[in-house]
């Protein structure tokens, strides 16, 4: 077996009020550029039109925050990870915090097909809505409509409860379907617009 | 003077900061809020109070489009780097987030700190297409200023404009204080200098001063006498007031920044840019930039190579394009290119060239990107037959333009696109028809060298006449003819991508560029009537407009559609941009009789006038900063 030179880095990173209105494609792209910008050895896929290999681990819709967001980073070769944080750190924009820096095995399988659920807290709810999420926890079945198509979004909540005056939630977030935290307030009859929607963390397999 | 009727003007109140709350509210109504928000890499964020003047740069169109201007950011800069000044930017928002600031009765802001437009001393509109005017109407608005600038006082902004649309002002006359004649590097803290010594004093004072700065513009100072049936000249009120603008330059480019804004959202064009050289040569008699950007200035390879590592360190870009007029045309092009690939390219950095002329691609130069990754090369022939590229005086000929294709084609190029322009003066059938056969026996040469990957495509756009041209004179071709042009083009080019110009939206273009100071209530009421981004085709309305013409008594043709008079004064003549009135006319004379006028660089000078006008320019060219011959033979 052929011995892999390059190094595989696992970033924690939170997504801030800053930058929140941000879309996945636009996070993409400020990260490419913050990690050119770090001058790191960045490997590059093969192909026509090289790419960085860095991938993101579940995407985060725009005008969402995130608490705990993680990324995996491939490089050339091995760099200290102490050196790896300060140069990034220098390149990212207010609203991005890098919360942890470690390295993972190059042959883990890749990060997206790891994500098993998705914890949200949405705030403020001016209404008591503890009613309706005792109802929608004993549906046995939510049906929704979203991009023209029909689904049912009960197995997609794992779980559902009031903190305070905020929402929390944990939802599934896997190759078999992701719920969506805008689609639980609309089955709770709440409008999004007004809310804040912030992702506190992910869950992967073990 | 245009006098406003019955404007539904929504005023929305003077210096306010915008509360985030808010804010957000208005930005989860919108479609990609990310171009409101600002906080971009290397967007300057100064202390509002502590600078002494205030500047804001307006761009009216879209964001994404803003964002991709070179000229905007060398001006950011350019006054960021001054300790005192402060200098943010504002878009044209889409017309959601028009609409949401609107209901919410929120000012438009700037980008940097989020201040009401009102705030500012300065704003600064950069105009680079007759079709955003409107634009800058819905952004004054949006701020609760005053549109026309008889209405406004010392409580609010100054507001000019410059750029490439500013060397004929009389559309926009009413609207602006005053418009910068010329290369902003040069004026822009000279006038930032007189602003602070007025001190907010009476404002008509502080315009009178103001026109006193060489290359200023205050258009109330001027008033047009129309004649007989003529488009008039603006000539000054008072003896105080000089009759003639001259454009202002730069000897030497300035250096490049280096610490652009890289934007979130991604921009029209998204890649880091450095401006290689200034000016063209080459004479093409339909073209503006070719006259209003003489001398041909060029920045040095050190510099571009000193640059470019600046520029792709400070901002991550992955692209580098080499921005100018014509790229090829640099002189040491080879060289130039040689030293980036070979510094950047093991960094995946892809080096582009925009807008090439056929006969300065060079195969020395197609070599160097053998093996590269590339983008698409653009070449603009720009007319179908010989004949007719002689009469435009784009001296290439068929062969050039098979040859060089071949070479890219040869060197792994594979995405080709061409330009062509339809309704050129004394265009024939047959000059038209010429076009697909060339096109064909490109694409031929595309398959047989690169295969099935090889890709063809046009744009065919629409001539119109532009002030400071030869063919200023010359009349946009009718409405029908073109239609069949576009027709005969579509059928016979069938299979290839093609886009070609709205003919609606080019008699627009057409009348605006040749426009008189009459036109401002033109375009005051088309606005009201609710014309809106006119450069984007999804949202331009002709209905707007062709009634705002009925209502104020003008006729479109008019102003487009006929041949001016040679010897009647037009609305651009006191404004002098170097390049005089006789040589376009000689110019002008030489394409009806099919003549060419070879390149001057390096050659003979045939006198257009740069030299005569621009102080220090002899000592400039002689210098070899220019590209005008050395040692003037300017005696005809």
């Amino acid at each position: 077996m052929r011995v892999k030179s390059g190094q595989r880095i696992r970033i924690t990173f939170s997504k801030g009020e800053e930058i929140r209105y941000l879309s996945h494609l636009d996070m993409m792209r400020l990260w490419r550029r913050a990690l050119r910008r770090a001058n790191l050895p960045l490997a590059y896929s093969r192909g026509f039109n090289p790419q960085p290999k860095i991938s993101i681990a579940a995407p985060l819709p725009v005008g969402f925050t995130g608490e705990e967001e993680v990324m995996d980073i491939f490089l050339e070769h091995p760099v200290s990870l102490d050196a790896f944080a300060r140069n990034v750190k220098r390149q990212i924009p207010p609203g991005i915090t890098l919360k942890e820096v470690r390295e993972v095995y190059m042959a883990l399988p890749s990060l997206q097909s790891q994500v098993r659920f998705a914890e949200y807290i949405v705030s403020p709810l001016e209404e008591n809505i503890q009613g309706r999420i005792e109802e929608l926890l004993a549906a046995e079945v939510i049906l929704r409509q979203r991009g023209g198509k029909r689904y049912d979004l009960r197995p997609l909540i794992e779980d559902l409860r009031l903190e305070g005056s905020s929402l929390w939630m944990r939802l599934k977030h896997d190759a078999q379907g992701v719920g969506r935290p805008d689609e639980v307030l609309a089955a709770l009859g709440l409008e999004r617009a007004g809310k804040a929607i912030h992702r506190t963390r992910l869950i992967f397999a073990s | 003077m245009l006098a406003l009727t019955g404007g539904a003007i929504i005023v929305t109140g003077g210096c306010v900061e915008i509360s985030e709350g808010r804010l957000d509210e208005i930005l989860s109504q919108v479609t990609k809020p990310a171009r409101y928000t600002g906080r971009e890499w290397n967007s300057v964020v100064k202390d509002w109070d502590r600078a002494r003047t205030k500047v804001l740069l307006a761009y009216p169109d879209l964001y994404e489009v803003g964002m991709s201007n070179l000229g905007l950011m060398i001006l950011y800069d350019l006054l960021n780097k001054e300790e005192d000044i402060l200098a943010e930017r504002v878009y044209t928002p889409w017309v959601d987030m028009e609409g949401a600031l609107r209901r919410a009765k929120m000012p438009l802001y700037s980008l940097e700190t989020k201040h009401a437009l009102g705030g500012f001393d300065i704003i600064g509109f950069s105009l680079s297409y007759e079709l955003n005017y409107t634009n800058v109407l819905t952004m004054l608005d949006l701020a609760g200023i005053p549109l026309l600038s008889c209405q406004r006082d010392e409580s609010h902004p100054l507001i000019i404009a410059g750029g490439s649309c500013a060397y004929n002002p009389e559309p926009l006359a009413d609207f602006f204080d005053l418009f910068v004649i010329g290369e902003g590097e040069e004026v822009l803290l000279e006038l930032v200098e007189a602003y602070r010594e007025w001190g907010k004093g009476e404002r008509a004072r502080f315009l009178r001063r103001a026109a006193q700065i060489e290359g200023i513009y205050v258009p109330s100072l001027y008033e047009v006498a129309y004649g007989d049936g003529g488009l008039g000249t603006p000539r000054p009120q008072t003896l105080e007031v000089k009759p003639i603008i001259t454009r202002r330059i730069v000897n030497r480019l300035p250096p490049p920044p280096v610490e652009v804004i890289v934007p979130y959202v991604e921009a029209v064009h998204d890649r880091a840019m450095i401006e290689i050289m200034r000016g063209c040569t080459r004479g093409c008699r339909f073209c503006q930039a070719g006259v209003i950007y003489r001398p041909l200035r060029e920045r040095p390879v050190e510099e571009v190579l000193f640059a470019a590592d600046e520029l792709l360190k400070a901002t991550g870009y992955e692209e580098l394009s080499l921005v100018s007029l014509s790229s090829c045309d640099h002189s040491q092009i080879e060289e130039m290119v040689r030293g980036l690939l070979t510094q950047h390219a093991p960094h995946q950095v892809t080096v582009s060239l925009p807008s090439l002329r056929v006969d300065s691609f060079s195969l020395e130069l197609a070599a160097l990107f053998q093996g590269r990754r590339k983008t698409g090369l653009t070449f603009a022939p720009e007319a179908g037959s010989q004949r007719l590229r002689e009469v435009i005086n784009k001296g290439v000929t068929e062969e050039d333009i098979l040859s060089t294709i071949e070479g890219a084609f040869g060197a792994g190029w594979q995405r080709i696109k061409l330009y062509f322009m339809i309704g050129l003066p004394t265009e024939t059938r047959e000059d038209v028809a010429a076009i697909p056969g060339l096109v064909k026996r490109i694409w031929g040469m595309g398959r047989k060298i690169g295969g099935r990957r090889a890709q063809v495509s046009l744009s065919v756009a629409t001539f119109v006449p532009k002030p400071h041209t030869p063919f200023q004179w010359m009349a946009l071709e009718d409405e029908a003819t073109l239609e069949e042009k576009q027709a005969f083009l579509r059928r016979e080019l069938k299979g290839f991508p093609l886009s070609w110009s709205d003919p609606q939206a080019t008699l627009l273009e057409a009348v605006l560029s040749r426009g008189n100071r009459r036109l401002g209530a033109v375009i005051y009421e088309a606005w009201r009537r609710g014309a809106r981004f006119d450069a984007w085709d999804e949202l331009f309305k002709g209905a707007h407009w062709w009634e705002a013409f009925q209502n104020q008594g003008l006729d479109p043709d008019f102003y487009a559609r006929r041949p001016l008079d040679r010897e009647a004064p037009l609305p651009w003549d006191h404004i002098d941009v170097g390049v005089k009135k006789g040589f376009l006319a000689q110019e002008y004379e030489r394409a009806l009789l099919g003549q060419t006028t070879p390149d001057c660089r390096g050659g003979v000078c045939f006198s257009c006038g740069v030299l005569e006008t621009f102080p220090g320019a002899r000592e400039a060219a002689r210098q070899g900063l220019w590209g005008c011959p050395g040692e003037g033979k300017e005696e005809d």
